[in-house]
């Protein structure tokens, strides 16, 4: 009952109990509301301030450090990198995934099957981004056993050319002619064609060497046998000339060594016109029959060292954007790597669903006589779309598009589930460099912080802009 | 021809020959929608394939050979899987260990903030609609901001108390009920507002005292409400990885979604336990999904600024 207001002492009693009688009419109403705001100021409020605070002082928060931290984000490349990555992403992936999501939401309202539809659609978004982020790494796995892309790409690069029996290896910049031995040389388009003029009723050798056991093995090669001469033709033979037993006979067949099977072989006149092709067997011999006279070369041709598929690197940091001979900082800047490309794919896979159920919604709530009225004026369907349909959806598809964009502002559990190691560093975003920094290796609070603070004023604009319009 | 005749002549004959071309029969639509579905749906059928494919034919054939040899097919993974049974490290562990905390955190954000709304709508003092808004603005703080003083908050409570939720579950679901409750009061309230308040007054009449009316009045009728805050903030701290990484990072049990992250750094040696884990991970949230997927779209409606 003691007054704390001050004045005049007839009035103190009667605001005293006013209060307390607003306390007896509100309490159980506050004591509602308590538990969320304590929760909402210990765990949201303060920390917020108190990341604030911490992004001007050193890493361990003990001493003032000014802007030194926000220097430091600013000249530090890996930092640098995961701004780039981040504009990337805001640039390319709102975008479309709001596109996809209004073009399969109006799509959707011409089918019968929509609710399956729909339900395939959105099914994504209930998955952790962790389990997608695992399935989308295997989809773009540089194995094409198992990655689905580069199983469907190596399908088509085979029909167009289709890998030789021998194929280089183009990784450590094997040519065929680096393959020749005895009686053999590099011809042109990637061939071996052999040293030594031949005549009908000559034989001819050719060694290679440099063929690895495990082709030899797939292919069945046999022992090689010499060739006997052959009236009017040419007979031959290929070997792979080299035996562990005996390295410095490069010139005689040894009993250890193999004959090269199903290398196509074309006889080449003295014009350079290619008049006979033959194979060679098992124990890689061959043979022309019928040789016109003449003097000849046998030529290994191109096709038969035609590399193998080699994948894209999908999940690689290789840069879609030329960066060669540029600094280190220019780099991060200016690198878009490839992996940034499939990892929005992934990401437009989980979320176009949320943008068709949000334009979906849009669409319901629009006035179906407006459309039909254009319809009677005989406007088409896409002019029904452009002209009608998305004005009037703009508020939708901006709250789609501006909500896109805050979420891959904190782009994270993508990259740090799709990403190699090697693509970790090139594929980096903010909110994975607060937690690098931050996190790893003990806690570190100064640069964490700063781009945590510069990731919160990125956001704040973007979010405040939406909460306004759903608010109407 | 109305509609067409107020374009500028040159753009209109334009877009008329566009239209023309994109002029979309009904067959066509169903045959690119069916594609698009197609697309859709590979992720999941390879992710299921594979969990289904014995771990020596990963990396030997693609998951689509399946389709001309199903006998590949085995519940050899998943045998394996129930066979460890619940031991720590092991992929049933860490599916408790993310029921243990997404339970709490969906029941606790989805009764704080009823109770928070109620408040906020049915009480007389003055002041509630600026608290409200303080509250929506905290919806714009990224989690991200939060993360380091509260580990420093948990330690301190360490010094202080002796009990330092870092590192343990209930740090995990302190973090987590926070950052539901914005959004959550936020959903609620609307949904209250439209609540007469009549019905309220009817049971004062009667003696009920608030939180019997609270109780027995507005819960009932705010069920739909707290169906979609409920699903989507389940769905939201399942498939949480930032916050179980910082706050669970070291510790002996941890959600799936930190199982799978582990197992991924030796994908090549394990893919049998990643996929079957996967999808273990994600047969929790497509059962809810498929129970409440009206509540579920409602949900994203309203929540489509989080």
């Amino acid at each position: 009952m003691t007054s704390i207001v001050a004045g005049d002492p007839r009035v103190a009693p009667a605001k005293a109990s006013r209060r307390r009688g607003w306390w007896r009419r509100n309490w159980v109403s506050l004591a509602f509301l308590a538990p969320g705001i304590i929760w909402l100021l210990a765990i949201v409020v303060y920390p917020t301030i108190a990341t604030i605070r911490f992004s001007f002082y050193d890493e361990t928060a003990t001493k003032y450090v000014g802007l030194h931290n926000y220097a430091s984000v600013f000249s530090t490349d890996a930092i640098l990198t995961a701004f780039k990555n981040n504009i990337i992403w805001v640039l390319v992936f709102p975008f479309f995934v709001t596109f996809i999501g209004l073009m399969v939401a109006v799509l959707t309202e011409r089918i019968r099957w929509a609710t399956a539809f729909k339900t395939i659609i959105v099914m994504p978004i209930v998955f952790s981004t962790t389990a997608s982020a695992l399935v989308w790494r295997t989809i773009f796995d540089l194995d094409p056993h198992i990655g689905v892309v580069n199983a469907i790409e190596q399908t088509v690069s085979d029909w167009f050319r289709a890998p030789g029996a021998y194929p280089l290896n183009s990784a450590i910049g094997q040519t065929a002619a680096s393959l020749a031995s005895f009686n053999a040389t590099g011809g042109s388009g990637g061939s071996v064609i052999s040293k030594s003029a031949v005549h009908p009723g000559d034989t001819v050798m050719m060694g290679l060497t440099r063929i690895s056991s495990v082709t030899l093995q797939t292919l069945g090669a046999q022992t090689p046998v010499a060739p006997q001469k052959m009236k009017g033709g040419i007979a031959g033979l290929v070997w792979n000339d080299f035996s562990p037993m005996q390295t410095s006979n490069t010139t005689t067949i040894v009993s250890d060594e193999h004959g090269l099977p199903n290398l196509r072989l074309s006889l080449v006149s003295s014009t350079g016109t290619s008049v006979a092709s033959t194979v060679t067997n098992s124990s890689g011999g061959f043979s022309f029959s019928h040789v016109a006279p003449g003097s000849y070369h046998v030529e290994i041709v191109g096709s038969n060292f035609q590399t193998a598929f080699l994948g894209t690197f999908w999940l690689g940091s290789q840069s879609l954007t030329p960066v060669n001979g540029l600094n280190q900082t220019a780099q991060s800047l200016l690198s878009v790597p490839l992996i940034d490309l499939a990892m929005i794919i992934s990401y437009i896979w989980i979320w176009a669903g949320f943008a068709m159920v949000l334009i979906g919604a849009g669409l319901a709530a629009i006035n179906r006589e407006v459309l039909e009225a254009a319809e009677i004026d005989g406007a088409t369907d896409w002019q029904k779309l452009r002209r009608v349909t998305i004005p009037m959806l703009a508020p939708v598809l901006t709250v789609v598009f501006v909500t896109m964009v805050i979420n891959v502002l904190k782009v994270f559990d993508i990259i740090l589930n799709m990403a190699p190691g090697s693509s970790q560093g090139p594929a980096t975003t903010l909110a994975l460099s607060i937690y690098n920094d931050g996190f790893t290796g003990g806690i570190h609070s100064g640069v964490a912080s700063a781009i945590a603070v510069i990731l919160f004023l990125l956001v704040v604009p973007a979010m405040l802009w939406n909460l306004r319009k759903i608010k109407g | 021809m109305k509609l067409m005749s107020t374009l500028t002549p040159a753009k209109d004959r334009r877009v008329v020959a566009l239209a023309k071309r994109l002029h979309l029969s009904k067959a066509v639509v169903n045959v690119i929608l069916a594609l698009v579905a197609v697309f859709w749906l590979v992720p999941t059928i390879s992710l299921l394939v594979i969990s289904l494919r014995p771990e020596a034919l990963f990396g030997q054939s693609g998951w689509w050979k399946v389709f001309t040899a199903p006998s590949q097919l085995t519940w050899g993974n998943y045998a394996t899987i129930f066979s460890q049974g619940f031991t720590s490290g092991g992929v049933l562990d860490s599916l408790v260990t993310s029921l243990e905390i997404t339970i709490p955190v969906t029941i606790l954000v989805a009764l704080i903030s009823s109770l928070a709304a109620y408040s906020l709508v049915f009480g007389s003092w003055r002041g509630r609609d600026m608290i409200f808004l303080v509250i929506v603005g905290l919806m714009v703080v990224p989690l991200q901001v939060a993360l380091i003083p509260v580990v420093q908050l948990y330690r301190e409570m360490g010094n202080l108390f002796g009990l330092n939720p870092y590192g343990t579950i209930p740090g995990v679901i302190i973090f987590h009920v926070a950052f539901g409750l914005p959004f959550g009061i936020f959903l609620m309230r609307n949904f209250l507002t439209g609540i007469p308040k009549d019905l309220l007054e009817a049971g004062r009449i009667e003696g009920a005292g608030e939180w019997k009316i609270f109780y027995r009045i507005v819960l009932p009728l705010a069920l739909p409400a707290i169906a979609s805050l409920a699903i989507f903030q389940f769905i939201w701290v399942w498939n949480d990885l930032l916050v179980a990484l910082v706050f669970l990072g070291g510790n002996v049990h941890t959600p799936l979604t930190i199982f799978l992250y582990d197992q991924t750094r030796s994908l090549a040696a394990n893919y049998w336990i990643v996929s079957t884990g996967a999808v273990v991970s994600i047969f929790v949230p497509l059962i809810v999904f498929f129970s409440f997927q009206r509540y579920f779209v409602r949900g994203v409606l309203a929540g489509a600024v989080k």
